[in-house]
């Protein structure tokens, strides 16, 4: 989509926010190494204008489902950094309250309802996301994420058939980094992209460049106008990029340093778009830069909010399980 | 003047199941021919053609798929889900979504969520349905965290706590014994709930305890029936919840008479009547006057042959000899 068409505030908000989830990332990966942040971590660095594209077409009340490489999703949603970042660390002010972890994070009130630690198993929440809107005449849609891997799971089957034939305002976004773990996409399915299976749903699938943010906001512009409009739901493909590893730590054997480095070298999706802003006189360097300043700020601040905050209280272990209280015993313990 | 009538078990499912709809538009019924049909055990009849069907949905074989549904709707609180699964013994191709997602959500997100669901669906064996439609797989739901588990015995208790549940904001797993559908009694026309977590003494007795659930329930009220003839005094309690569990109940009515035996149709081992049997053990230690015993099917599959079948099935006349021996 041509720059000219999209205002300067939705294009500046999209590198701003890319460059919020890069340096977010990058140093959750630090803290990682460092030992601050305990279990594992899964990085969306690379993958950011997915998130971002999908997302600038998004307002607060519309929702989404994320997956263990959650992160990108949240930030770009509005997801509150601080509760994430001190939940990240089991912080008692987490947004799970310490709960959770990286895997769990979700901020209900900006309608992001949860990253997930089983692959796939978010997918039909947006279809049931999607049945509350239309069944209570709501002009909002639900978009789901989830990774190539993810798309050969049940769920995702179910959950477009689901929302195929009952039409639901659901927007199916395949996030294709080309791996699984370790598995590679051609070695994971038959056809050439995830999206052709579209088809099979009845429904339009379609497959863009997931490093030019750009290409990915007007594909799924459409693809939400059209839900919104009450005509069903789309399959996105993404072709993205994770630039580091599964998770942290992870010794990367099934591919090599050279493919990894083409990637960050050509297809870095943050450097793509600020060579565009550029190019066309959007925007200076001076006020890029000044963009890369405010969000190591912001992420600084919440790290301390994070490393300042206290650990839960060893009575917090029984809480938050069911909301109803009921007669008898609700949460046993010997 | 409240009215009270004889009718079935599944009428006074579907009285519930009407009332709450009528009551509430967020509460939407959804599973496998729960529209037209009314659900292969009428249970849903008639809620199609006076709620239409969008709020009582029809829904492709595709289990994991529409229960997440029913999660991610009750996630927003833009819905009510009441999703029928049409036998218990569906769960290995969904599971997932109750358990880790459902009974999850909450804990995992810092309270913030409120998963407001129910799963309805069937147990029990006697039908020759064999191995994979007979089950009584309610343990595997109270094994793990975040789900409550309801198992009704009576008409009555099955309309009040099916109301209750719906109006609950927790997921919660209502399950009905497939033998039970027919049996009648006596219902109030008015709604009335029945509070989760509140064991009803079936039966008051002095010598012997039989907890039982479900079906289990009236075979064990036939036992006590027949053994009271001979002077027999025993009292059977049917929690009517398993998670919750009145354990107040439970644990006083085997102070009282010093001896307990469980009866449930679930598998053996890792099972609600082991989970009594530890309850007993561990809290009413010094009140037992005898062993604990336990009635259970074997650790088989189901069978098919009724001659089979009616040897796997807890029979009256097991837990007429398991009392025998306790007292
Ligand atoms: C049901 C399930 N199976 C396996 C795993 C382990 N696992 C975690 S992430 C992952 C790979 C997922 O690949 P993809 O969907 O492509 O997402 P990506 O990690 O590439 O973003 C696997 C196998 C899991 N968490 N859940
Ligand atoms: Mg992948």
């Amino acid at each position: 989509m041509p720059v000219e068409e999209i205002p300067k505030e939705t294009l500046l908000w999209m590198y701003e926010t890319m460059v919020r989830i890069r340096v977010h990332e990058e140093r959750v990966a630090e803290l990682f190494a460092q030992g601050k942040i305990p279990g594992f971590v899964h990085l969306y660095v690379g993958e950011e204008a997915v998130a971002v594209g999908v997302m600038a077409n998004l307002r607060k009340e519309d929702y989404i489902t994320s997956t263990h490489r959650g992160h990108g999703h949240y930030i770009a949603k509005g997801g509150d950094i601080k509760a994430s970042m001190a939940e990240l660390f089991g912080k008692k002010t987490g947004s799970g309250k310490g709960k959770g972890g990286s895997m769990h994070i979700a901020d209900l009130d900006v309608g992001e309802l949860g990253a997930n630690g089983i692959v796939g198993g978010g997918i039909p929440h947006a279809v049931g996301a999607g049945l509350g809107i239309k069944l209570n005449g709501l002009d909002r849609v639900a978009v789901a994420f989830f990774g190539d891997g993810a798309s050969n799971q049940q769920n995702f089957h179910e959950g477009i058939n689901l929302a195929a034939i009952w039409k639901l305002p659901v927007v199916f976004v395949c996030e294709n980094n080309q791996y699984q773990i370790s598995l590679s996409y051609e070695k994971q399915q038959a056809i050439k992209s995830v999206a052709e299976r579209g088809k099979a749903y009845g429904i339009p699938g379609v497959s863009v460049d997931g490093q030019d943010v750009l290409a990915v906001y007007e594909v799924a512009k459409e693809a939400i106008e059209r839900a919104r409009r009450g005509e069903g739901p789309t399959l996105i493909e993404a072709k993205t990029y994770r630039f580091r590893g599964h998770f942290e730590g992870d010794p990367q054997v099934y591919r090599s340093k050279e493919e990894v480095e083409w990637w960050k070298k050509n297809k870095d999706p943050i450097k793509l778009f600020e060579k565009k802003l550029l190019d066309k006189g959007i925007a200076t360097k001076e006020e890029l830069d000044a963009i890369w300043e405010k969000a190591r700020k912001e992420i600084e601040e919440a790290v301390n909010f994070a490393e300042e905050s206290p650990w839960p209280s060893k009575e917090e272990v029984v809480e938050d399980v069911f909301s109803t209280p009921t007669k008898g015993v609700l949460v046993w313990q010997w | 003047m409240a009215v009270v009538r004889e009718i079935t078990f599944a009428q006074a499912l579907n009285e519930a199941l009407d009332y709450e709809m009528s009551k509430d538009p967020k509460v939407v019924v959804m599973g496998e021919d729960v529209g037209l049909y009314g659900g292969i055990y009428g249970v849903t009849a008639g809620l199609y053609e006076k709620y239409g069907p969008e709020r009582v949905r029809d829904t492709p074989i595709a289990e994991s798929g529409f229960i997440g549904t029913a999660v991610g709707a009750a996630a927003t609180g833009l819905l009510r889900p009441v999703v029928e699964l049409m036998f218990i013994d569906f769960l290995g191709v969904a599971f997932d979504q109750l358990y880790n997602q459902a009974g999850k959500m909450r804990y995992m997100f810092g309270g913030k969520a409120k998963i407001s669901m129910v799963l309805r669906t069937t147990c029990g064996a006697g039908f020759s349905a064999a191995a994979q439609h007979s089950q009584s797989l309610h343990a595997l739901f109270s094994h793990v965290p975040g789900l409550k588990v309801v198992m009704p015995s009576t008409p009555y208790d099955a309309k009040g706590l099916l109301i209750s549940s719906i109006e609950d904001d927790d997921p919660v797993i209502f399950i009905e014994h497939k033998g039970l559908y027919a049996i009648k009694g006596e219902v109030p026309e008015e709604p009335y709930s029945i509070p989760l977590g509140e064991a009803d003494v079936k039966r008051e007795g002095k010598e012997v305890t039989i907890v039982a659930t479900a079906a289990m329930v009236h075979k064990s009220l036939e036992v006590a029936e027949k053994l009271e003839k001979e002077g027999i005094s025993v009292e059977v309690v049917d929690p009517r919840s398993i998670v919750p569990l009145d354990v107040d109940t439970i644990l006083n009515s085997i102070k009282k008479t010093g001896k307990l035996v469980v009866v449930d149709e679930g598998y053996p081992r890792a099972s609600f009547a082991s989970d009594i049997a530890a309850l007993a053990v561990s809290k009413a230690f010094d009140s037992l006057k005898a062993p604990v015993k336990i009635v259970t099917p074997p650790a088989t599959p189901v069978p098919f042959s009724p001659a089979l079948e009616s040897e796997w099935i807890p029979s009256a006349e097991k837990i007429e000899k398991a009392v025998r021996e306790v007292l």
